[in-house]
């Protein structure tokens, strides 16, 4: 089954670097739409959360514009394709503690907190780092075995090792990359990480397109 | 493991690219675009742009233009310039840029640090600290596009910018803008050492050997703008100096220079001939993603 002509909806909630990631996916060329609406939700063929910002402010947003509910429907109950970009992956938590306790979508068993490396490393965690990845992943695929990609985060996503496709190392060892199921989170930014970020969006672009048994 | 990043500045002045020395004479290069474009194909971990003279003259930056600069590269772009409440913040980050850069309104009003940062995130704002010394080891930080003295050191605004939530500082030295003459160490090495944050150093970077100085001096990135113009390869070839003296930068281009060797001012050395007469057969084709 292929449908091109299908659309990858980004979630408008307010926060997110919503214009690099439509520059991404414009240079891939794939259709792609922003909205927060449920009728395009439910018609694209994959969702993109992408996120900068702060995860209490993030989840308001969320609530405030009913996405919440649309989203768990769309994506756990129905198994479309996500994608969770950096707080987009954090919010696929139980909770976090930035700027207090805030519940998450809850889709991942996990928690969200403050990025504490052992050595004096200096948070935020900012820069190009490598990821290992656990085992021959989809979304890395054609990418190398020790790619860089770009992060940029304060807080960090805590969870069991059923769930962890990646791994970087800064000071501790942090999360980079989550799958459960048809749910994709990226902790680094693969619209900002050149050649290995794009590769990457374009495995998820297959990954909706050609849907593997 | 973290790879220190090598920042490409772009100064931008009546939408031009401009190199600016000093803080006061300005020589256009070109077209912000076409330069995000060659920046991004060379090998630079970041860009900063930054609208120089945007609060000098009662401006914003243009959304629109960040949108169609950010289109070019896909490399984390932070934008600065007349930066005044959190709207713009909010509008520039919409249009396609990952941080903002406050200079001015971060001096004046730190509480737009903390209100941005507690909206976006606190990796989302970059506080921008430039820099004059103003007698032997003392320096003052200056706003306005280093018109307007603030009575503070760079040290004192670091820390307020941090205690209010900034995500990094960019910190630049005015004498040495342009000068050529590398980092300021007396300037940075109290700054570094006063905040939690990772510091960008910008300002003086004349040969490759002055970012590793920066490296050195403990910046979690170095910065340079003229320094990156009218050579070709400029980014890759200075990246490939740094990692051959130690530094820990990443290599991720085409076109890597592995193997060529560079001269005492970090300029590529001519290859042996029987090297440049093989290259001239090899094909190297682009990259399908």
């Amino acid at each position: 089954m292929s449908d091109r002509a299908a659309r990858i909806a980004i979630v408008d909630y307010g926060m997110g670097n919503i214009g690099s990631v439509c520059h991404a996916l414009d240079w891939l060329g794939a259709r792609h739409t922003v909205s927060n609406r449920a009728a395009e939700l439910e018609a694209a063929a994959g969702i993109i959360l992408p996120g900068v910002g702060a995860f209490d402010a993030a989840m308001r947003n969320l609530h405030a514009l009913g996405l919440v509910q649309l989203l768990t429907e769309e994506v756990v109950a129905r198994g479309k394709l996500f994608l969770g970009i950096c707080l987009g992956m954090q919010l696929l938590a139980k909770d976090s503690l930035e700027n207090g306790f805030t519940e998450g979508l809850g889709w991942i068993d996990g928690h969200v907190r403050a990025i504490e490396p052992s050595n004096g490393l200096r948070v935020p965690h900012v820069g190009w780092n490598a990821v290992s990845v656990c085992q021959s992943h989809p979304l890395f695929q054609r990418v190398g075995d020790e790619p860089y990609f770009y992060f940029d985060h304060t807080y960090h996503l805590q969870c069991g090792e059923d769930w962890i496709a990646g791994w970087c190392d800064y000071g501790e060892r942090c999360v980079a990359a989550v799958q459960k199921d048809r749910i994709f989170g990226v902790q680094f930014h693969p619209e900002k990480s050149q050649r290995n970020g794009l590769k990457l969006l374009r495995n998820f672009l297959n990954a909706v397109y050609d849907p593997q048994p | 493991m973290l790879k220190t990043r090598v920042i490409g500045v772009l100064a931008v002045k009546d939408e031009v690219v401009v190199q600016s020395i000093g803080f006061k004479q300005y020589l256009p290069v070109g077209v912000p675009s076409i330069a995000v474009e060659h920046l991004n194909r060379w090998g630079i971990d970041e860009i900063v742009l930054l609208d120089i003279h945007a609060t000098l003259e009662g401006r914003r930056l243009r959304h629109d233009l960040v949108a169609e600069y950010s289109r070019h590269g896909q490399v984390p772009f932070a934008v600065g310039g007349g930066i005044g409440d959190i709207h713009d913040v909010e509008r520039l980050i919409r249009a396609g840029a990952d941080k903002v850069v406050v200079n001015t309104a971060a001096a004046a009003q730190p509480q737009l640090i903390a209100e941005s940062a507690r909206e976006f995130g606190n990796q989302c704002i970059v506080v921008s600290i430039d820099a004059r010394r103003v007698g032997p080891g003392r320096y003052e930080a200056f706003t306005r596009s280093g018109r307007q003295a603030t009575g503070r050191t760079p040290v004192e605004l670091a820390c307020v910018a941090e205690r209010h939530g900034a995500g990094e500082i960019f910190l630049t030295s005015i004498d040495r803008d342009g000068s050529k003459a590398g980092y300021d160490a007396d300037l940075i090495t109290p700054v570094v050492e006063a905040v939690r944050i990772p510091v960008i150093v910008c300002g003086g970077v004349g040969r490759p050997v002055h970012l590793v100085e920066g490296i050195r001096l403990g910046a979690s990135a170095v910065a340079a703008a003229n320094f990156f113009h009218y050579t070709e390869h400029s980014v890759a070839v200075a990246k490939r100096y740094a990692e051959n003296l130690g530094a820990s930068v990443r290599l991720d281009t085409i076109v890597g220079y592995a193997g060529f060797e560079h001269n005492a001012d970090g300029r590529l050395k001519k290859a042996d001939d029987s090297v440049l007469e093989e290259l001239r057969f090899v094909y190297i084709p682009e990259e399908v993603i």
